[in-house]
């Protein structure tokens, strides 16, 4: 298999809060190999998006990075410089956002925004209109020469996710990190995002970084599945694997909470019990132990490391079975 | 700024239906177009001294009289417009493109540039304003340069907490995060992301300044602290005339009303356009 396009090894971030340091990345290790869509699945406050900014290098000014390595494509980004990493970021890696009502600026026309897109080009106005023409057809924007007068409130929310993605693969980044970006859509534009998405992946070849708390969006799009619980990797693996034999108590968890699953009638929707842990004070033993209907002795002492081959998770339960 | 297709139309069908913007924009263009021509439209010299006809009430000759040296008073209200308006231009755009540049800084920049640059803006608009201009006059003699720097000064701080205010507000926004995503270096990102977005609030602060300028102009002017005689300028007319104003009121009449002319319009005109294009800025109580 290929180098991966971007490859996370043991990332600890901390915030510094004034109840001492939270930390929301505790050892994750995570590969994106080149032409793949990964997806990174958890609930709010899991650490995805300290994992993003942590890519990008655009984290709060309170958060510390203290152990670990981010490589793409050979380089780490943790050691560059603010000069390279800004020269990388938009060209290298692009990024599509959450909520297309506010990721594009009110006040500039879209083509305006699709020409300072591609700054770093010397190409002549004239040019970059005509790529960026280009790359609004490939989104599947209809009329696309009028789109470019227009401004960013005359245009739908799913017009405006298309825009962005537009803007995002516009300089052909070889990542493309994708937070939530269908989560502010309702769900026949999700699918067509989604779709638009998978088709663009192909065209282009790069590698997408899909984050969302959709499983069914996760299982629709995505080649291999990342479980993240509490600023931890639990459990990673095919899509296939991981929907179909999850082995992680969070991920059976989060699976039997899914409502595109609930088979028959019910009043209350099924819900994990309990709360996220205090990432200030860290329970010992297993992160998720607190809401495990399965936990051991064991769990309470040692923190389970994330192993298996292919398919790994990170829970004493498995070792125990084999 | 973008121009967006029909900013005209827009201002002026708001004006339409906002008769007292209407008339703000009539008594500007009419400051405007006097005072640019005034050297076609004064029927004298402004400086021309005629002994023998002094403090004169209006006639056919004079319009508006004549001063304690005999000079056409009309003349003198029309030249003194280009000084007002010399003084308020060079004034205005100056403090506003440092107040710009400074407003980002504090509003974009770390933490503790922050803090040093609203301590100075507060530390000057904590002095009285003619207190400030009296001292930095003090030092350096009257001159038309130094009322304009002294406005330049206070103004500055006006300008820059408007602007820091609101790029702050602005560099949380997710376009501006997206923007630094993409790659966009923060010199980028204030001149095609933040400076759109506050253009049309600061530019109307800017046409709401005027009348406090000119005013500033005149008063200083009138404390014979700006333009040195026999220059007209309306603080001057009115100096000139007030000790006069038991035998001949009209010098005063004729050096206040262009600047009743000018509070009245620029105000007018500057609201409305804030209503037009900032809705959101309307006070409450209207």
């Amino acid at each position: 298999m290929n180098e991966p396009v971007l490859n996370i090894q043991d990332l600890s971030v901390s915030y510094q809060t004034e109840r001492g340091p939270l930390q929301a990345l505790r050892h994750v290790s995570l590969a994106v190999p080149e032409g793949k869509i990964i997806g990174i699945v958890g609930e709010s406050g899991c650490g995805k998006s300290t994992l993003i900014a942590s890519i990008i290098r655009l984290l709060a000014p309170n958060a510390r990075i203290g152990t670990g390595a981010i490589n793409f494509k050979g380089r780490d980004l943790l050691t560059l410089s603010p000069e390279a990493m800004r020269s990388l970021r938009g060209s290298g890696i692009s990024m599509v956002f959450q909520d297309p009502m506010t990721s594009l600026n009110p006040v500039l026309t879209i083509g305006r925004q699709m020409a300072d897109v591609q700054h770093r080009s010397r190409a002549s106005r004239t040019e970059k209109r005509a790529r960026a023409l280009m790359m609004l057809e490939r989104v599947g924007i209809p009329d696309s020469a009028s789109q470019l007068r227009r401004y960013p409130h005359t245009l739908s929310g799913g017009m405006r996710q298309r825009v962005a993605i537009a803007m995002a693969l516009m300089t052909e980044p070889s990542l493309l990190i994708a937070d939530e970006p269908t989560t502010a859509l309702d769900a026949t534009l999700e699918v067509q995002i989604i779709h638009c998405l998978q088709q663009l992946q192909r065209e282009f070849g790069c590698s997408i970084l899909f984050i969302s708390h959709h499983l069914g969006v996760i299982a629709e799009l995505c080649d291999e599945v990342i479980v993240m619980y509490a600023g931890e990797v639990v459990e990673s693996g095919t899509t296939r694997e991981v929907f179909l034999e999850p082995r992680h108590p969070y991920t059976q968890k989060l699976l039997e909470c899914d409502p595109a699953r609930i088979r028959h009638r019910t009043r209350q929707l099924p819900v994990i019990e309990g709360s996220l842990p205090n990432l200030v004070e860290l329970p010992r033993g297993c992160i998720f132990r607190g809401r495990c209907v399965q936990s051991i002795a064991r769990c309470d002492t040692e923190r389970p490391a994330l192993s298996g081959g292919q398919h790994k998770s990170a829970c004493h339960l498995l070792d125990t079975a084999s | 700024m973008a121009t967006h297709p029909g900013v005209i139309v827009r201002t002026f069908s708001g004006l339409k239906k906002d008769p007292l913007g209407m008339t703000g924009f009539v008594l500007v263009s009419l400051i405007l177009l006097f005072t640019v021509f005034a050297a076609w439209l004064a029927p004298y010299d402004p400086l021309e001294v005629d002994v023998y006809d002094r403090l004169s009430s209006p006639s056919a000759a004079h319009w508006l009289g004549t001063d304690q040296l005999g000079r056409d008073v009309l003349s003198r209200v029309l030249f003194g417009g280009q000084v007002a308006l010399k003084v308020s231009l060079v004034a205005i755009s100056a403090s506003l493109s440092i107040g710009l540049v400074l407003g980002m800084m504090a509003g974009f920049g770390p933490r503790w540039l922050d803090r040093i640059l609203v301590v100075s803006f507060d530390t000057v608009r904590s002095f009285p304003t003619i207190m400030f201009a009296l001292a930095i006059i003090a030092l350096t003699g009257p001159s038309l340069n130094t009322v304009i720097v002294v406005i330049i000064l206070t103004s500055i701080p006006v300008y820059a907490r408007v602007v820091r205010t609101q790029t702050q507000a602005l560099r949380e926004r997710d376009f501006i995060l997206a923007e630094r995503a993409m790659g966009a270096s923060t010199l980028r990102i204030l001149r095609d992301h933040v400076l759109p977005n506050i253009a049309a609030p600061l530019l109307i602060l800017a046409s709401m300044d005027v009348p406090s300028v000119v005013g500033m102009e005149a008063g200083l002017s009138f404390l014979g602290l700006g333009v040195s005689p026999p220059t007209p300028s309306w603080g001057s007319i009115l100096n000139d005339g007030y000790s006069y104003l038991r035998n001949s009121p009209w010098p005063i009449i004729a050096g206040g009303l262009p600047l009743i002319a000018v509070t009245l319009g620029f105000t007018f005109f500057g609201e409305s356009l804030r209503d037009i294009f900032d809705p959101k800025l309307r006070r409450k109580d209207q």
